[in-house]
């Protein structure tokens, strides 16, 4: 007992201490594993893919989010060689993969439906990518075993697919991929079809197998808190574009764009006008509200210019009592609706304007009768370092 | 259940029925007929079916009808199942309508019409008509309902099944030997079975390009009856229906297994 919860503690040592430090993409001096150099894909007259550049880096777990169509599987399709792109080139470890079939690409893919072959047992299955590189029989055995107990399936080897739940397909499908020792395993929406229950055990799941395997991991999902749970970095992606390429903080504390500020989380667009400029900091007024605004936020935009202050709900700051004279960064509005979860309530504020501001607030005690009520008035204030201003 | 059983529905299913197969009924009744006279009944007796084995020219025909549909159905599954591939897999080629309309014309073309033009190409070519005539003419006209039927399945095959073999290092050709033939097999089966009762049951088409010394045995039967009905046809006519109701129903319930299973998976995969 006591070698297991030391081996544990130094497994958790390890991959903490790799995990604060991972950011290849900030070093100059490594090379990426996979580079996509101004990829354009179209079908027909449809741009699925417009002029994708980036680089991937070895050992991490990246994210291709965004909404469906925007071209996120497209990208990952071009990747495995199920779609060539229509220009711009694409590497694998400093190999051109131009031409290169996927059944010769040292990539392998977890599909969104498993894909399981129906005719085979599960150690068949998980056998077959072995099989056909003439891997002497012994050593597929050894593996096939290894990936058994890695999706802890063991008992399961010599069920067909459909004699198993839907999470054990998903181990089935994930324990195939795997089995090749792909330099990229590719993840299509691998969680897509669990419960919400165990798809968050299993997300934490696929974090530590990739982070013991030491594999690259690329994942194509449409869930924002999937993509934030399990990838070092994430790349939005609209209408074939990326439009913000970083690691999940810095998309849900900076976002580049409204887009990404509305796509990520929930946000109060508080539109405005910038009156000074004062290095990291920046003075603004807005129509929504007569108090003067400050944010620590440098601006693009020179004092006259149009911003946009975006501030997250659990960022304002709600309270019944009228803050002191002079305060800045205050609303204040009416209670129009409540939202409560159990850990968090949500606050719908109506400013005098007419705008809504979203406010969220954890519910610390366990009171059952909440002090704020609907149609309270209410002051709303927000910290300068808690909002990001928006120019795009 | 009990309010679909009214007069009427009765009625209907009796007639429809009677209609069917009071004629084949009949055959298979005056086959074990004891008197030479067809219409006579003159007590039970196999003599005929005994008699059916000294009858070398029926014998003979039995033989040719019967290498002809196993050869002509062999041909054309793979023919059917390649058209049927081309025809859901390739999804804009030029002239896919063309071709897929092709592919399903022999099915409504009057047989006289695909027998008459095919007589024209083998005599046009100088083709000694004879056993491979009408084999390649049963090829022709059988392959368009096992392309139908292997369709059908191809329609509903998940795709992504081939891309995860492709994706584990299987080339294409491979592929389709490991997982694309095992899945559609039931179909592929059904159409060979369908293309095997078609050819042994063909009259017109066989008549229309056969030549010398490959008499098939419906075109036996046919001279035969012409010079009268004998028991003796009674006895292969009823041969015939046996072979070709079995070969049916095993079609059918292989196809039905098939279908069943996949249902199955399938509502165990949305679970």
């Amino acid at each position: 007992m006591g070698e297991v919860m030391a081996a544990d503690k130094a497994r958790k040592e390890t991959i903490g201490a790799v995990r604060r430090t991972f950011a290849p993409w900030k070093d100059p001096t490594q090379t990426p594993l996979i580079r996509f150099e101004n990829v354009v894909k179209r079908f027909g007259d449809f741009t699925a893919v417009n002029n994708v550049s980036l680089d991937i880096y070895e050992r991490e777990f990246f994210a291709l989010l965004g909404p469906s169509g925007c071209g996120k599987t497209t990208l990952m399709r071009m990747l495995a060689g199920f779609e060539e792109p229509t220009s711009g080139r694409l590497t694998l470890a400093g190999e051109d993969l131009a031409g290169v079939p996927p059944y010769r690409r040292p990539v392998n893919m977890m599909f969104q439906s498993y894909a399981l072959f129906p005719h085979m047992n599960v150690a068949d299955n998980i056998a077959f990518g072995l099989k056909q590189d003439k891997m002497p029989k012994a050593d597929i055995d050894a593996r096939v075993t290894e990936m058994l107990e890695l999706v802890k399936l063991e008992q399961f080897a010599k069920r067909k697919p459909h004699q198993l739940s839907g999470g054990q397909r998903q181990r089935v499908a994930l324990a195939r991929s795997l089995a090749k020792r792909p330099k990229v395993l590719l993840l299509d929406e691998p969680l897509g079809a669990l419960d919400k229950k165990l798809r968050e055990e299993t997300q934490f799941e696929l974090m530590d197998l990739q982070m013991s395997l030491g594999m690259t991991f690329l994942i194509v999902t449409h869930d924002q808190e999937e993509a934030m749970t399990v990838a070092d970095r994430i790349a939005v992606m609209n209408h074939g574009v990326l439009v913000q390429v970083a690691p999940p903080a810095e998309i849900y504390e900076q976002p580049a764009t409204r887009y990404i500020a509305d796509f990520i989380g929930e946000v109060n667009l508080i539109e405005s006008t910038v009156t000074a400029c004062e290095g990291e900091t920046t003075r603004l007024t807005s129509e929504v509200t007569p108090s003067p605004l400050t944010v620590a936020h440098p601006c693009e935009a020179g004092p006259g210019g149009k911003a946009c202050i975006a501030i997250r709900p659990e960022k304002l700051r709600i309270s019944l009592d009228p803050p002191p004279e002079g305060t800045e960064n205050v609303f204040a509005g009416e209670i129009w609706d409540i939202g409560y979860l159990g850990d968090l309530s949500i606050y719908h504020v109506e400013l005098a304007c007419g705008q809504r501001l979203k406010v969220s607030q954890p519910n610390l005690s366990r009171r059952v009768a909440r002090p704020i009520s609907w149609e309270d008035k209410v002051w709303v204030t927000f910290d300068p370092d808690a909002g990001v201003l928006l120019t795009r | 259940m009990r309010k679909g059983l009214t007069w009427f529905n009765v009625t209907s299913i009796v007639l429809g029925f009677a209609f069917l197969y009071i004629p084949i009924i009949l055959l298979v009744i005056y086959s074990f007929n004891a008197s030479r006279l067809v219409t006579v009944w003159a007590g039970f007796s196999t003599q005929w079916y005994w008699s059916l084995l000294e009858n070398e020219q029926l014998i003979d025909a039995a033989w040719v009808t019967l290498r002809i549909a196993f050869f002509s159905s062999l041909a054309a599954t793979v023919l059917g199942t390649m058209a049927a591939l081309a025809l859901t897999r390739y999804g804009r080629f030029g002239g896919r309508t063309l071709f897929s309309g092709m592919i399903y014309a022999p099915l409504v073309m009057p047989e006289v019409i695909t027998g008459l033009s095919l007589l024209l190409l083998f005599v046009a070519v100088n083709f000694d008509r004879g056993f491979w005539t009408v084999l390649l003419a049963h090829i022709t006209f059988t392959m368009c309902f096992v392309a139908v039927v292997v369709q059908s399945r191809l329609v509903t095959f998940d795709r992504t099944l081939e891309e995860a073999a492709l994706d584990l290092g299987c080339p294409p050709f491979q592929t389709f030997f490991k997982i694309t033939l095992p899945l559609i097999l039931p179909a592929v089966v059904s159409g060979f079975m369908l293309a095997f009762t078609l050819s042994l049951d063909d009259l017109v088409i066989a008549s229309f390009t056969t030549g010398p010394g490959a008499t098939t045995l419906p075109m036996r039967i046919y001279s035969q009856v012409r010079l009268g009905v004998t028991p003796e046809i009674n006895a292969v006519c009823t041969i015939l229906i046996a072979i070709v109701t079995v070969v049916v129903i095993i079609a059918s319930i292989v196809t039905k297994r098939a279908e069943s299973q996949r249902e199955a998976e399938e509502r165990a995969a949305l679970q």
